[in-house]
């Protein structure tokens, strides 16, 4: 198996050399294997979504190296798609534009992006949506235009940037199972960020806790449960205690800093 | 400059079959209702207070009397022809003609004058943000000049472009260049960062950010800003023309008040009022048109 990603050391300071630098991540060694889902849990704040952005190439690291498939990331590139919490659809195209937008940037004619889109869409269930517009959409369902968006690019790592997180809990669910679908037909891996415990558990290949200000890794944590999983098995229940002790440490330690900064 | 959203009763889900038409038909029906029951209103209490007396009608004319003579009024709608020395007075277009003419020559130096503000300032709007050397070398004087009045640009309008139609077209794109301008880098500013993100994470060039995600991203904040400044531009052409383009509304209003005839005023604000509610509508129906991704209701005035 090769490396998907590799961060070797990364740092990130945001506005570093003014006033206001502010450090947001701190040796962060992290291999994520071809395939692999790894989840990023940490409490708000933590950097996890600075991490995320580092690998997407929209940002640079103050520090460290990285690369994906032995080539280091200086930009962003196609093969590493990202996904947002919020809608990101741009609501001025239909749902078949926007899924073929990465596409329609080259030169690609509308009936070759047309037979796409409906692909992809297909495999999301969503056909019928495709002469859509976003706003005629629920928010589970733009969601998963974004993530045929994100398909439709090929990816080799799919970037997660708590895509369910504005979801209600029935439709997160669904969500998940949704995904964990399409991760193994896409073959790609998936960076995954998200403060919820249950999702973690119920995805990730490993977990990745991280503590707060600045970002560190604090532990990763394997997850061993055959798929699909039970999310009331014992070993489930287990490991989400141990997750919840980790985390807990760190989020009081954050309103500590809260509270000595008032 | 405040505008008020008139009550249209939008954002109503429209059902489907005859109710949907019904209801198509509904909304602006009621819009009309009640815009000719609340003129109608202030009409009938003008009259009211001429008819008990305390409104004098030598200086305030109530609606019956000013729009009762339009043959007369319509007279003193003059083209600039007719003002020539040694012209014969009975030449030219007659009072009708010359209405319609004035009308239409305030309308295009309006019209003119917007859209040269609109297709320049965003254009330049867009390049401040597209390449840092531009900004640096246009913003801070374009932020020093837009908030100097229009009026004191009118001796620069004349001293440029003598009188005719150049002045009051330069009057109005002056007056909406600046502030459009620095409304459309806001518009820039405040696009969503994710739009960007995702164009940037799927290989779009810098080009492509601005021409496929930034312009689409900000073309519905525009078109208020542009609707909002439309009033701006009426009132910056009356001034224009009241101070010797000619011929033109502001013209008109100002030869009444040099001959003291209230109804020629009031006659004109009325058409001056008439053509900018139109224009509006105008722009609103063109806003539904262009923004049709829009849900009912979000993102616009009315």
């Amino acid at each position: 198996m090769s490396t998907s990603v590799s961060c070797k050391n990364v740092g990130k300071i945001w506005a570093a050399g003014t006033p206001r630098a502010h450090e947001a991540l701190r040796g962060v060694d992290l291999e994520v294997e071809d395939g692999e889902f790894v989840v990023l849990l940490g409490p708000s704040g933590c950097g996890k979504s600075t991490l995320l952005y580092l690998v997407a190439g929209l940002e640079e690291a103050t520090s460290g190296e990285m690369s994906s498939f032995g080539q280091s990331i200086t930009d962003p590139a196609p093969d590493r798609s990202l996904i947002f919490q919020e809608t990101s659809l741009f609501p001025w195209l239909s749902v078949w534009q926007n899924v073929t937008f990465g596409l329609s940037l080259g030169s690609i004619s509308d009936k070759e992006r047309k037979e796409i889109a409906t692909e992809v869409l297909t495999k999301v269930g969503l056909r019928a949506a495709l002469d859509k517009r976003p706003h005629e959409l629920s928010g589970g369902m733009r969601q998963r235009v974004a993530v045929a968006r994100a398909l439709a690019m090929e990816p080799k790592v799919l970037l997660m940037d708590e895509p369910f997180a504005a979801l209600d809990v029935q439709t997160r669910a669904k969500m998940q199972d949704f995904l964990l679908d399409v991760w193994r037909d896409a073959k790609a891996s998936v960076l995954f960020v998200t403060h919820h415990i249950d999702e973690a558990v119920a995805l990730a290949d490993r977990v990745v806790v991280f503590t707060s200000r600045p970002g560190t890794i604090k532990e990763i944590v394997p997850v061993n449960l055959p798929r699909p999983r039970d999310p009331f098995a014992p070993e489930a229940q287990d490991l989400r205690k141990h997750l919840t002790a980790i985390l807990s440490e760190e989020v009081d330690k954050a309103f500590a800093e809260q509270e000595a900064l008032a | 400059m405040t505008y008020q959203a008139t009550g249209e009763g939008g954002g109503v889900a429209a059902p489907s079959g005859i109710d949907a038409v019904l209801a198509w038909v509904k909304g602006p029906a009621k819009a009309v209702g009640w815009t000719i029951v609340s003129v109608g209103l202030f009409a009938l209490l003008w009259e009211f207070l001429w008819l008990v007396g305390l409104a004098d009608p030598k200086l305030l004319p109530p609606p019956h009397i000013f729009m009762g003579n339009i043959t007369e009024q319509a007279q003193y709608f003059n083209t600039a022809q007719r003002w020539q020395i040694g012209a014969d007075p009975n030449a030219g277009p007659t009072p009708y003609e010359a209405v319609w003419i004035t009308i239409i020559s305030s309308t295009m130096r309006v019209l003119v004058g917007l859209f040269l503000a609109a297709v320049i300032s965003i254009t330049v709007g867009i390049a401040i943000r597209y390449w840092k050397m531009m900004e640096n070398l246009t913003l801070p004087t374009i932020t020093l000049l837009a908030p100097v009045s229009p009026i004191a640009w009118l001796p620069v309008a004349i001293f440029l472009f003598g009188i005719g139609n150049a002045p009051a077209i330069f009057m109005v794109f002056i007056a909406l260049f600046f502030t459009m301008t620095l409304a459309t880098i806001t518009q820039i500013d405040s696009v969503n960062q994710n739009y960007i993100n995702v164009a940037r994470t799927m290989g779009a060039s810098k080009r492509q950010i601005y021409t496929r995600v930034i312009l689409p991203a900000i073309l519905p904040g525009l078109l208020v800003v542009l609707r909002l400044n439309l009033f701006g531009a009426w009132m910056v052409v009356l001034i224009a023309e009241a101070t010797g383009v000619g011929y033109g509304l502001g013209q008109v209003i100002m030869l009444a008040r040099n001959t003291f005839n209230p109804g020629l005023v009031f006659f004109t604000i009325v058409i001056i009022g008439l053509l900018g509610f139109f224009f509006d509508f105008g722009l609103r129906m063109a806003q539904k048109r262009l923004l049709y991704w829009l849900p009912k209701g979000a993102g616009s005035l009315g």
